[in-house]
């Protein structure tokens, strides 16, 4: 561990630095219980992504620390101030809806003033800010123009303006691409999140789009039923993730079910796979998960795959299977595999299209594949 | 500040929400017009219902009289051995109400109280009251010594005691237990007619390619227009005494059941008609095409598609229909003649008999059909919401000639109907002496020389309904605000909602009737009210408050929700964006709310009729009451100027809403 992340680390252990510190928080609606015990730290300039299925708690999270719906236990701290229990208008930060929630009555103009009036500015500074804006979002054109005369995509940028326009120290975006069609979206997550970097601002982002947030986080927080399953970067989170829940919603994942016989050996569908089993008894039922791409084919049929090794075709690991069924999807062919016999599916991995024959990928041809020791990822099975 | 060296907080910190600025100003808000709606309609029914159960009696074994004999008091015994010696019972027999007093002059008869110079009464009860002397109420074992002049200030007043005697006697009472069933038949019919009616011209309007569909429509709205009295006095001249064409009902009375039952349906056919209008005009077009290519023939498609499609709306008219005709007083009074019908029996209890504790009675016999009605149909409203899908295709009806024709005919004859009532009722009002001298004039718009208040009544018309929509519709508004927006309370907010829509299920009489016990009791400190103007805004703001309620919360529920939380994000007061943005979005909604309070203040009798003073007649009460001194022509030269008034007024309000929307809501075009 270099000096610099293990400062790092420590800075992330005591929250000291946080521009934004979440401290045990719980939020109950009724006996439903939307988060329970949620902490978390977000430091300053970073862009941070909740993402989880719905009702996973993470808008609830949102809406929190906006304080349009407070909490029922723990605490908000934002810039060395407690703002738990603050009104939102007694708090610092700008937010951007799905549905944009622009004045309709009024233009573009007097949208992003909005909330420069009642600030003592002068007009004219007044003026000048939401012309910066409106330039910085590449709408200066289209000032005086009604929300509704806009398309979804200006919609959304105007909004994201009306947020920026009395510089707030964080921003909250709350699933700001969902109402886009996709073309839009695309570009709309490339635009914002350069203007972020660009203005440096704190900014959360609720998402429900694993790519989404791929893209665009710096740092991941990954939530299911009102608990966070993880924190970390896109890469962390797509390569290490911390639970099953985590594998199985970033990414495509297989999952396959398994019982540990001694430390380092599972045995899965009459094989015994060699895996890091770390402290899992023996005897434990658990599930094995890798990504499709990590799946290595070493042979097809009775013809050898080209390029393979030796050493690497005697390494283990390895399990004969039928192909159930294939898909056609363009780039690559994805593969359904199951013991023979079976109609169970238990694997599935993609071929690039180019390499995949046609005889090679019908129903019933035999397959053999293996699963590197390194990429099977062993979960206590109560944990899915 | 918590310092934030002492990280992690124990599990289970409650969170104290600060309230903020505009937090206190919304409590503020729903605390003023909660006590508006508890002061207006939960104070007064609560009051109603208790006084529905207070019977009164006379203590008097409990009042003791002595007489003054040659400057010796001598013991008299109880008023009550003098009230059995009496030839005849005292009150007539009838049982106390509240207002009923006894003098003592009445009780000790002159002969036998001859040459007393003074006397003695002594209030004998545990709780004091029996008696009145110039108005003051004796306390107990007060002992009152009047002068023989004086005999005269002396009253005995009946004691209150809680029961169901009430009840007893109106159930016990042949003529008034007869009311609920003529109630019910009269309702039961006009809602099997009007519904019927309604249901065929809707029809006619959305499944037919029938010409001049705007005026169709526009006619079939017009009774909305004027007050319930008007119908019943069209049909006094078309089939009365001397009706104009009396022949056609061969012998029969237009006074009773039948007149009630075509007034009523005159003026409750716009209502169903809208209603109905709206089902049908959801039904998706799909189905329509579906059952073509199932080759089903055009009756199958009527009641396979049309009928089951508009059901709710048809069981909501229904009931809408049944409270209108249950809980209305101005059709039985002007055409009922003998036959009674149980919003008359609180008129008639209460204006004719002064019996506000049977009154009472009647008013929550009366309420318990209206509730049930009105529960019904919000039921049915909710489930006509739910049919509506977004996907749907509008129904565009194809030429059929024959078909189009029929329903033209029909549309025609409905629209004879109404038109050829208030041409009745404009040339009753325009000829000198029906039917003696049938030159026209404008002798009986000479209000002035009648009964009823005069043109003075007509002012105070169009001012209460000037207030009524301006007050009423800033109060519904604000109210339907605080409902939809307010963060929170949500306990007091559905508590809001709920008083909200209590209004209409409250018929007008049982509310005027609540307003005389709350307000007209000297111990209330509204009690100023009792007889102003402003009671009669109030009463009448109340009295139509839901509908004007529900249709400011669809609008503001069409708003996106997240208004409010982006405003308090950019730090702005909630009142800056209600005046900057809810107000100007939700101004056709707000017009809409004004112009229905304006003609309903203007046409409404049954809440006022109980609650105006002299000084405050209004024109639809003067209609009432020159109707009932004979003064028919007068009563329907005032119906049309109400009439004309809201017709200029629904002109006035087009123009505005088509003037308002194209200069201020030019964000609505793309």
């Amino acid at each position: 561990m270099t000096q610099a992340t293990e400062s790092a680390a420590r800075r992330e252990a005591s929250g000291a630095e946080a521009f934004l510190k979440i401290d045990r928080l719980t939020k109950r609606f009724g006996i439903f219980t939307a988060l329970s015990d949620v902490s978390l730290f977000v430091h300053k300039g970073e862009f941070v992504c909740f993402l989880g299925p719905s009702g996973c708690g993470k808008t609830t999270l949102l809406r929190a620390i906006a304080g349009l719906d407070i909490q029922s236990e723990g605490r908000v701290v934002q810039d060395q101030k407690d703002i738990s229990g603050l009104p939102p208008n007694e708090r610092d930060f700008g937010i951007v809806f799905q549905s944009y929630a622009l004045f309709p009555n009024l233009t573009i103009r007097k949208n992003v003033a909005y909330g420069l009036q009642n600030r003592r500015m002068q007009r004219q500074a007044v003026e000048t800010r939401v012309d910066e804006l409106l330039a910085l979002v590449g709408l200066a054109d289209q000032a005086d123009k009604y929300p509704a005369q806009l398309s979804g995509g200006q919609q959304q940028r105007v909004a994201l303006a009306r947020a920026l326009a009395p510089s707030p120290g964080l921003i909250l975006l709350d699933e700001p691409l969902s109402a886009l069609d996709a073309k839009v979206r695309l570009h709309l997550r490339h635009e914002i999140k350069q203007l972020q970097q660009e203005l440096g601002v704190t900014t959360i982002m609720v998402t429900h789009d694993q790519e989404e947030a791929l893209t665009m986080a710096d740092r991941i927080v990954v939530m299911n039923q009102g608990v966070i399953e993880q924190v970390g970067t896109p890469e962390e989170i797509y390569r290490n993730p911390a639970s099953a829940f985590v594998a199985d919603f970033i990414g495509a994942m297989n999952f396959l079910p398994g019982r540990v016989v001694s430390e380092g050996k599972v045995d899965c569908a009459e094989v015994e796979l060699a895996c890091d089993t770390g402290a899992l008894p023996a005897g434990e039922l658990v599930t094995l998960a890798l990504r499709p791409e990590e799946v290595s084919i070493v042979g097809q049929g009775d013809r050898e795959s080209e390029g393979q090794s030796e050493r690497e075709k005697e390494g283990g690991n390895q399990l004969t299977l039928e192909v159930l069924y294939h898909e056609f999807l363009g780039p690559v062919v994805r593969l359904h595999l199951g013991p023979s016999g079976s109609e169970e599916e238990l694997l599935r991995i993609e071929l690039p299209a180019a390499r995949a024959r046609a005889d090679e990928v019908r129903s019933g041809a035999p397959i053999t594949v293996r699963l590197p020791q390194a990429a099977l990822r062993v979960f206590a099975r109560k944990a899915l | 500040m918590t310092s934030l060296a002492e990280s992690d907080a124990p599990a289970g910190l409650k969170v104290k929400p600060k309230v903020g600025k505009d937090a206190w100003m919304m409590r503020a808000l729903i605390l003023i017009v909660a006590l508006y709606l508890l002061a207006s309609l939960a104070f007064p029914l609560i009051t109603m219902l208790t006084r529905s159960f207070e019977i009164y009696d006379f203590s008097f074994q409990e009042v003791s009289v002595s007489f003054e004999e040659n400057g010796q008091w001598v013991e008299k015994g109880t008023i009550q051995e003098w009230v059995d010696e009496l030839s005849q019972p005292v009150n007539n027999g009838l049982l106390p109400t509240a207002r009923t007093r006894i003098a003592a002059s009445e009780v000790l008869p002159k002969p036998k109280r001859a040459g007393i110079e003074r006397f003695r009464f002594q209030d004998l009860s545990a709780e004091g009251g029996l008696l009145l002397n110039e108005g003051d109420v004796s306390e107990a074992g007060e002992v009152i010594v009047v002068e023989r002049g004086d005999l005269s200030r002396i009253f005995m007043k009946p004691t209150v005691e809680n029961g169901v005697r009430n009840y007893l006697i109106y159930f016990q009472t042949p003529t008034l237990r007869l009311s609920i069933f003529n109630s019910l038949f009269i309702a039961s019919v006009t809602t099997i007619l009007t519904v019927g009616l309604a249901f065929f011209f809707a029809y006619a309007l959305t499944r037919s390619c029938l010409p001049f569909k705007p005026f169709f429509r526009m006619v079939a709205l017009v009774p909305i227009l004027v007050p319930s009295l008007l119908p019943g006095i069209g049909l006094v001249y078309l089939f009365g005494e001397h009706g104009m064409i009396k022949e056609l009902l061969f012998g029969g009375s237009i006074y009773g059941p039948i007149g009630i039952v075509i007034a009523s349906t005159f003026y409750c056919f716009p209502h169903a008609l809208i209603i109905i209008l709206v089902a049908l005009s959801i039904t998706d077009a799909r189905l329509y095409e579906a059952a073509i290519s199932l080759r089903a023939s055009r009756l199958k498609t009527f009641f396979t598609v049309t009928l089951p499609g508009a059901r709710y709306g048809l069981v909501s008219a229904a009931f809408v229909v049944f409270n209108l005709v249950i809980t209305d007083f101005g059709v039985p009074k002007v055409i009922g003649g003998q036959y009674n019908v149980l919003a008359l029996d609180i008129y008639k209890q209460v204006v004719g008999q002064q019996n506000f504790e049977m009154g009472a009675v009647v008013s929550v016999v009366l309420l318990l059909p209206a509730v049930v009605a009105f529960t019904v149909d919000r039921a049915m409203q909710r489930r006509q919401v739910a049919l509506l899908s977004a996907s749907a295709v509008p129904y565009a009806p194809k030429p059929h000639r024959r078909f189009d024709f029929i329903m033209l005919g029909y549309c025609a004859l409905v629209a004879l109907f109404i038109l050829g009532i208030l041409a009745v009722c404009q040339y009753a009002a325009l000829v000198k002496f029906y039917p003696y001298n049938l030159e026209l004039g404008l002798k009986n718009y000479q209000f002035d020389r009648m009964d009823g208040g005069g043109w003075s009544s007509y002012m105070n018309s169009l001012r209460l309904a000037a207030y009524t929509a301006v007050i009423g519709t800033a109060v519904v508004f604000i109210g339907a605000y605080v409902v939809e927006k307010a963060r929170g309370f949500k306990k007091a907010r559905s508590g809001f909602q709920l008083l909200a829509m209590m209004p209409m299920a409250v018929p007008g009489m049982v509310l005027g009737l609540a307003y005389v016990f709350f307000f007209n009791d000297p111990d209330n400190p509204l009690n100023f009210l009792y007889g102003t103007m402003a009671i009669l805004v109030i009463s009448t703001v109340t009295h139509f408050y839901t509908v004007s309620h529900l249709t400011a919360v669809t609008a503001l529920k069409q708003m996106d929700p997240e208004f409010e939380s982006v405003s308090a994000s950019l730090k702005q007061p909630f009142y800056r964006t209600f005046g900057r943005v809810t107000v100007p979005v939700c101004l056709p909604a707000i017009l809409d709310i004004s112009i229905y309070l304006f003609v309903n203040a203007m046409t409404t009798v049954s809440a006022v009729v109980f609650l105006y003073s002299p000084d405050t007649a209004l024109a639809s009460i003067a209609v009432l009451n020159m109707d009932d001194a004979g003064d028919i022509a007068p009563a329907a030269a005032m119906g049309m100027m109400i009439f004309y008034s809201n017709a200029i007024v629904r002109l006035l309000h087009a123009g505005l809403t088509r003037g308002v929307i194209t200069r201020t809501q030019a964000w609505r075009m793309r």
